[in-house]
């Protein structure tokens, strides 16, 4: 194999694992778009929440420390007891699941019937009320998130392409992890929709709010069950992140990322917030590795939106979206 | 001819039952607009029940009182022999009360059997966990689920589509996979808000048809507004009919037709 085209073929699998996490955070988008049509700008916050928190929990923070001693003189930061990864997931997942009844009650109950235009203000404004929150509350600096996922180089794949291309690949342990969780994922999400009751209901009041209410579905009961799941899976995507790169404010840009993602996957389509994520990653790596250095590299920064522009001009559902019919 | 609490014999012989529901006094304002002005009446077990009216009269407002919708001013709502409480539509409809709409509202992503099978979702019990558990309990109850819903369809006659999306269908065909879908709930009461509005004659003769296979075939209670006069006489048992808001006429098709009120509102009075 020519040495090239082996270089190109690591990148390809690296630009697969950073897909999947791009798929991850376009997951949550396309959930909460296909059952209220909302499209949500607060989920890479949430994912950034839900890693702040969890952090802080395994940590033993004590939340809004700032605050606390900036009012009262104190000085306190840490309860003095660390919790371990499995409990504090869980218990991140209860505050996920507070946080989107709080939501849906304060504001996406009293939007109903709203144009999409004013939703969407309103996860804009959800947004930055979320990101400055879990500052308040958890501090705003870089933390390092542990929660038990295997890190590093993986040896064995390293090792086994050695012996045959005499170059050993670079695969971190902790994409591998990724990608099979993000795969359970997937599946659990689709079974999830097509094949339980609640699923049934949830795409039933995507499709009409009237129809919904006419068969006795409660509509603010799906749409808290939405907010949670889309919470869960930021709180994946959240943990991946978080423990790849350390749990910081940029966090919440990745939300952009998935814009393109979803853009070439379709809105409406779970396996196409896969695929799309999966086509952006690879396609920026391997655009980095052959173009970049023509044009003096960070394609890495524009590439993903060019492609997110061509795909709009020549099939604007995306790859998996419904099609676009309009009767006239 | 009516006696409170036993029921009544048709003329075509059907033995009618009790009082399932029964409106006492309803009063709905919009604002200044008296949408609905102290009408009392009652629906009894096993009948055909036409509310009609001209244009405006305050029928599908009474229609939304009864499904959960609108919430009167004044007045109970009697449903079972009890007093029904101020209650969300999506309660109103897991009480067993099933409706259809206007201008039809159906899942157009989902295919004729999914939307059929969401008028289940009273009768599915197994919760999220279960089904994700204990899969043999979840299973048996698709499966039960999924049989009524093809007995549905059958009758209905839209076996040919079941697997089409709604969205692709024409018009009187959408106006039956909704009444398949508010069958498939097995309501207690059936509330039909103008289910041969924008149908040619064929299409209206189909649905008649269905309207009264559905009340022999289940005893279906059946409420429904219509302004086809035509139509209703020959439908229903008993029939309600309403001006501007106010209740002006109640009872056999017969009775309703020869009252000087209900031609007066339908015909116009010679003002001289």
């Amino acid at each position: 194999m020519p040495e090239q085209l082996v270089f190109a073929t690591e990148v390809f699998l690296n630009g697969l694992m950073a897909g999947v996490l791009y798929a991850l955070v376009a997951l949550g988008f396309v959930l909460i778009f296909k059952a209220s049509g909302i499209f949500n700008y607060a989920q890479g916050v949430m994912a950034l929440f839900a890693a702040l928190t969890l952090v802080g929990i395994m940590e033993g923070q004590v939340p809004f420390a700032h605050l606390i001693n900036a009012i009262f003189g104190t000085e306190i930061h840490h309860f003095g007891w660390h919790v371990p990864g499995l409990v504090a997931i869980i218990l991140t997942m209860v505050i996920m699941v507070a946080l989107a009844w709080i939501v849906n009650t304060l504001i996406f109950r009293h939007l109903v019937n709203q144009e999409p235009i004013i939703l969407f203000m309103a996860t804009i404004g959800l947004a930055y009320f979320l990101e400055g929150f879990g500052d308040i509350m958890w501090g705003s600096d870089i933390k390092k998130l542990d929660v038990g996922l295997p890190q590093g180089i993986n040896l064995w794949i390293d090792e086994t392409t050695f012996n045959i291309f005499d170059y050993g690949f670079f695969i971190d342990n902790l994409d591998i992890v990724a990608t099979v969780v993000a795969a359970l994922l997937v599946v659990a999400l689709v079974i999830f929709a097509q094949y339980t009751k609640q699923g049934r209901a949830m795409r039933a009041v995507a499709d009409d709010h009237q129809a919904a209410l006419s068969v006795g579905i409660s509509l603010n009961f799906i749409w808290v069950m939405v907010w949670s799941v889309a919470g869960f899976v930021a709180l994946v995507a959240g943990i991946m992140w978080g423990t790849k790169s350390g749990v910081q404010f940029s966090l919440s840009l990745i939300a952009l990322k998935a814009l393109p993602v979803l853009m070439l996957g379709g809105f409406t389509s779970i396996p196409g917030a896969i695929v799309g994520g999966l086509v952006i990653g690879v396609g920026e790596k391997l655009f980095e590795f052959a173009i970049g250095p023509l044009v003096g590299g960070a394609t890495e920064n524009w590439f993903a939106y060019v492609l997110a522009l061509i795909f709009l001009v020549f099939r604007p559902q995306g790859l998996f979206g419904e099609k676009i019919i309009e009767r006239v | 001819m009516l006696d409170a609490s036993e029921g009544y014999t048709t003329e075509d012989g059907r033995k009618i039952g009790g009082v399932v529901m029964e409106m006492k006094n309803i009063t709905l304002r919009f604002g200044g607009v008296i949408a609905i002005q102290d009408i009392s009446f009652d629906i009894r077990e096993g009948e055909i029940r036409a509310i009609i009216g001209p244009n405006g009269a305050g029928k599908s407002s009474m229609l939304n009182v009864i499904s959960g919708f609108y919430h009167p001013q004044e007045g109970e709502v009697w449903y079972q022999g009890a007093k029904r409480p101020p209650m969300k539509p999506y309660e109103v409809a897991r009480q067993g009360i099933a409706r259809t709409f206007q201008n039809i509202a159906l899942f157009e992503g989902m295919s004729v059997l999914d939307n059929v099978m969401t008028g289940r979702i009273r009768q599915m019990k197994a919760g999220m966990l279960a089904q994700a558990i204990w899969r043999g309990k979840a299973e048996r109850e698709e499966v039960e689920n999924r049989e009524f819903v093809e007995k549905i369809i059958d009758f209905l006659e839209i076996q040919h589509i079941r697997k089409t999306p709604v969205g692709r269908l024409p018009y009187g065909l959408k106006k039956r996979v909704e009444l398949a879908r508010a069958l498939a709930a097995e309501p207690s009461i059936l509330l039909l808000d103008e289910p041969m509005a924008g149908m040619n004659v064929e299409e209206k003769e189909d649905m008649s048809r269905f309207v009264l296979d559905v009340n022999d075939e289940f005893g279906t209670t059946i409420a429904l507004i219509e302004h086809d006069m035509g139509v209703v006489m020959d439908l229903s048992d008993r029939v309600v009919v309403m001006d501007y808001g106010k209740k002006i006429g109640d009872g056999t098709p017969d009775e309703v037709r020869n009252n000087q009120a209900v031609i007066d509102a339908y015909l116009g009075v010679a003002h001289d």
